[in-house]
């Protein structure tokens, strides 16, 4: 499958290198080229593949240099929240990508974006909860 | 009124100012603690430190019952988020979000913000005006049908001067209203008027047409 992922952060690069290493075809997007360094050392994954761009993921011309119109699954996993869920509805609703996956840190935030058609995960629920069970309440 | 203003830097701060002037009740939410100071020492206590993007600060200033909201922070992401959560949340009729790409425009508006600010088309408009050879210039947006409405100059040497307009090719969603001759007779256009060098034709076009329209007017492609 055709991935873009706009955030080239901790999250972004591994999933980037776990995508590439599984042979999709993947694109990953970010403001900062320095970010890259993450997508090269690697001890437990070959070596990465894929295209890595120096873009804003809310611009719609960076998006589509990265090849937005043919992508199939797009993760948007920069630091902000509302980068994210921007990146992802243009993603959606310009460009029609059948697939569009947020990061949303804030919990409340990540509802009502589900409820608006973006598939949102929120980190801070999921590690919550993980940090509870391992206390064992 | 009861209006909202996300962001308490210059834009909101003298927006505030003159709502305030005029009678409305203002609210600003602002994430920075200086700026905040700075607003209530000078306007009354408007400011409330937040982020303008969290819902419980949406809450606590009670967006349910604001008339509208005003997202002029300087970054367009949170300015859209602003304006969503005020709309899908707390069912405030109207949102308008200032916005620095005009490439946004298009996308704001189809995800539910009514209106839309850019100041640079705002500037970009009034160099189209100063520049008398820029043959198009946009006077007005209709909000719902999503028409707007233009001013082409027929520049000296057009290839259509003293042409008829039954045989130009203007794009069928367009429509003549006004031509302002240079003798400062404004007419209707019918299929028989003549294109005359300095002609100011007032039309009512799309985004879509408004090339072609351009074309057709002026004989430059």
């Amino acid at each position: 499958m055709k991935v873009l992922i706009v955030g080239c952060g901790r999250v972004g690069a591994l999933l980037a290198r776990k995508l590439d290493a599984e042979g999709h075809e993947v694109t990953i997007l970010d403001n900062d080229a320095y970010s890259f360094r993450r997508l090269k050392f690697s001890p437990d994954l070959p070596e990465f593949r894929g295209t890595a761009l120096r873009g804003n993921g809310i611009d719609e011309e960076a998006l589509v240099r990265a090849g937005i119109k043919t992508t199939d699954v797009f993760f948007a996993l920069t630091q902000g929240d509302n980068r994210n869920i921007m990146a992802c509805q243009i993603a959606k609703h310009t460009f029609n990508v059948p697939r569009t996956i947020c990061r949303i840190y804030d919990p409340l935030r990540q509802e009502l974006y589900n409820t608006l058609g973006i598939e949102a995960i929120s980190p801070t629920t999921i590690i919550t909860d993980i940090l509870k069970e391992m206390m064992g309440s | 009124m009861y209006i909202i203003i996300i962001g308490g830097g210059r834009v909101g701060y003298y927006l505030t100012k003159t709502l305030l002037d005029e009678g409305h009740e203002v609210l600003i939410v602002e994430k920075n603690a200086n700026y905040c100071e700075t607003i209530n020492n000078e306007l009354g206590t408007v400011c409330i430190q937040g982020d303008g993007c969290e819902t419980a600060t949406l809450a606590e200033v009670g967006t349910e019952r604001a008339d509208m909201l005003v997202a002029v922070t300087g970054e367009d992401q949170d300015n859209l988020v602003a304006c969503q959560l005020a709309k899908h949340k707390f069912n405030v009729q109207r949102t308008i979000a200032r916005i620095r790409n005009p490439q946004n425009e298009v996308l704001f508006k189809k995800l539910g913000v009514d209106v839309t600010v850019s100041s640079t088309n705002v500037i970009l408009e009034y160099i189209e005006e100063d520049v008398p050879t820029h043959p198009l210039t946009h006077l007005l947006a209709i909000e719902d049908s999503g028409e707007e409405v233009v001013e082409i100059r027929i520049p000296p040497g057009a290839k259509t001067i003293g042409k008829l307009l039954r045989h130009l090719d203007i794009p069928e969603g367009s429509k003549l209203a006004l031509v302002i001759s240079t003798s400062k007779r404004t007419h209707i256009p019918t299929k028989n008027t003549v294109i005359k060098e300095g002609d100011r034709i007032i039309a009512i076009t799309t985004q879509k047409e408004e090339k072609a329209l351009r074309a057709a007017l002026t004989g430059d492609q």
